[in-house]
């Protein structure tokens, strides 16, 4: 394992650091228990906004800190969430009254962390909901699993709640808000190589030079299914197929298209990915109006991508136009 | 052996934090196969900071030192183990109350409660290849050997049964947790937190004997 780190076990402790002195002008970073929180934290009158979970998603959470997005970001240990040791404080440092919103991905881990957190919040007289993030199409048959996963759907969740949170809009709208959003995107990924967690020193799972892996989280767990290697235009078609289907994609649909870069993916790559995607989608007869390209929700170094779709509305592509200032999304300020 | 006390609570704690730290790599590696490689991380990080906790404020009946062990697991563990965990142990720590001895039935009790905390937290079934599958087991046979054996011999029936429960997850189809993404994969593999449960009903014989 080659890494660009000190010691394995303060990898989470040292990049938050560096994450605060490099963006000191949009956030403040707490210790002991972690978490990060927007500089002008807690804004009067303003929904605050809170999401978090496990470390090796850079730039999410951390990196969506700041006017327009998320109020606190809270990191875990790589790919474990959060406590509600640190959810808790966190949930507290960012209510200024109008309550706050757990923007939470569906898996069993962070679900029991954010449950018990914000119980212990409303125990402390803080209005809490929750949007649970569950976007990943490739569980197919979420009746026998931990259902859908929540993955690249989760970033345009935090934007556009972030948004709607940043007009005013109170608790109840901010979270129907973002459950609206939920409701309309759909994501599926792929590996073409495996990601190494720190502390564990290999990788997290075995793929042939020859074999690339569809349908996998951002954990660096496997996926669904293990097939040879296709070139991108193959790739992206299987990838957008259920995504479209899913969504029920029809012709006059209005659509955002982000391709994700999972960490070790040039974004020359992702270009190529989102080249193809954008053909299949006018094929389709579908209009794409907004895009975000990049690597926005990692799974450390692993190689690969996903796709999502957003199908739009006015207010949704207002509340995604509103500007927006962080550390890894920025426009309009 | 008529009854178990605080020293005994504590010792059980002490030797699940060895057996967490010495198995370290093997649940890591269980949880490569069908998770995401952090268990073994996890439970070592979290069992260090219960030693940690005792020592700072040693408790003076089994039921306080079960239930700093969940306070600290759930602020320390992280993932979904911690919440479980927590949970398990602080049932187990309602269940027995003030009292500071431990006889039979109340073990095999505090067993049982563990085991519902874990359901009610988790909402996984026997079958679905999670830790339940090592402490319903545990519980069930516990309850059987509370009736006419000793607590040693509960302790006993408890960690044979956890251990054979974690064995009998390799051939199933994970339903719940991360594992449950893979689908058929998932079968061929041990549920990782069924193998720690096992680990810490045993540590518990350990401590006893």
């Amino acid at each position: 394992m080659k890494k660009l780190i000190n010691d394995p076990r303060a990898v989470v402790e040292e990049s938050v650091q560096g994450f605060g002195l490099a963006h000191a002008n949009l956030v403040t970073i707490s210790t002991d228990p972690t978490f990060i929180t927007r500089k002008d934290a807690p804004v009067s009158g303003k929904v605050g906004l809170v999401s978090g979970g496990g470390s090796g998603h850079e730039p999410l959470h951390a990196g969506f800190v700041g006017r327009g997005m998320l109020d606190a970001a809270v990191p875990g240990a790589v790919f474990t969430s959060p406590t509600p040791d640190q959810i808790l404080p966190a949930t507290l440092a960012v209510n200024a009254g109008a309550g706050v919103v757990h923007i939470v991905k569906n898996y069993t881990g962070d679900v029991l962390n954010f449950e018990t957190a914000a119980e212990l919040a409303e125990a402390e007289g803080v209005s809490v909901r929750t949007v649970l993030v569950n976007d990943d199409v490739a569980v197919e048959d979420s009746l026998y699993t931990a259902g859908r996963r929540g993955v690249g759907g989760t970033v345009l969740v935090e934007k556009i709640a972030g948004a709607a949170a940043e007009r005013g809009d109170d608790l109840e709208a901010v979270a129907a808000v973002g459950e609206r959003v939920n409701a309309n995107v759909r994501t599926m990924g792929v590996a073409l190589s495996a990601c190494t967690v720190p502390h564990a020193g290999t990788p997290s799972f075995d793929l042939a030079e020859d074999e690339i892996e569809i349908g996998i989280g951002i954990h660096g767990e496997p996926g669904r299914h293990r097939i040879p290697m296709e070139n991108a235009d193959g790739i992206t078609d299987r990838l957008l197929e259920p995504v479209l289907s899913d969504l029920a994609i029809a012709s006059g649909d209005r659509v955002l298209l982000f391709v994700n870069g999972m960490g070790g993916t040039p974004l020359s790559e992702l270009y190529i990915i989102y080249r193809r995607a954008a053909q299949v989608l006018s094929e389709r007869g579908a209009s794409v109006e907004r895009s975000l390209v990049g690597n926005y929700i990692t799974s450390l170094e692993m190689q690969g991508c996903s796709i999502s779709v957003l199908r739009l509305d006015d207010e949704l592509r207002e509340l995604w136009d509103a500007p927006v200032h962080t550390a890894a999304l920025r426009w309009g300020v | 052996m008529a009854a178990l006390d605080v020293t005994w609570a504590v010792k059980w704690l002490t030797l699940s934090a060895q057996a967490m730290a010495e198995h370290r790599s093997y649940l890591i590696e269980l949880d490569r196969a069908i998770g995401d490689s952090d268990h073994g991380e996890n439970m070592d990080r979290g069992f260090q900071a219960v030693l940690d906790k005792l020592s700072e404020s040693p408790p003076g009946t089994p039921g306080a030192a079960l239930k700093l062990t969940a306070m600290t697991l759930m602020s320390k563990v992280g993932g979904a183990a911690g919440p479980l965990y927590g949970t398990a142990f602080l049932r187990a720590a309602t269940s027995l109350g003030e009292s500071a001895e431990i006889d039979p039935a109340a073990l095999a009790n505090a067993l049982a409660a563990a085991r519902d905390g874990i359901v009610a937290r988790g909402k996984a079934e026997p079958g679905d290849k999670t830790m339940v599958d090592a402490w319903t087991p545990a519980a069930e046979a516990a309850q059987k050997a509370a009736v006419d054996g000793d607590v040693l011999a509960v302790l006993v029936a408890a960690a044979e049964a956890a251990e054979a429960g974690a064995v009998a997850t390799d051939p199933l189809v994970a339903r719940k947790g991360r594992a449950s993404y893979l689908g058929e994969r998932s079968a061929g593999h041990r549920d990782p937190g069924a193998a720690s449960s096992a680990l810490i009903l045993r540590a518990a014989v350990g401590a006893a004997a």
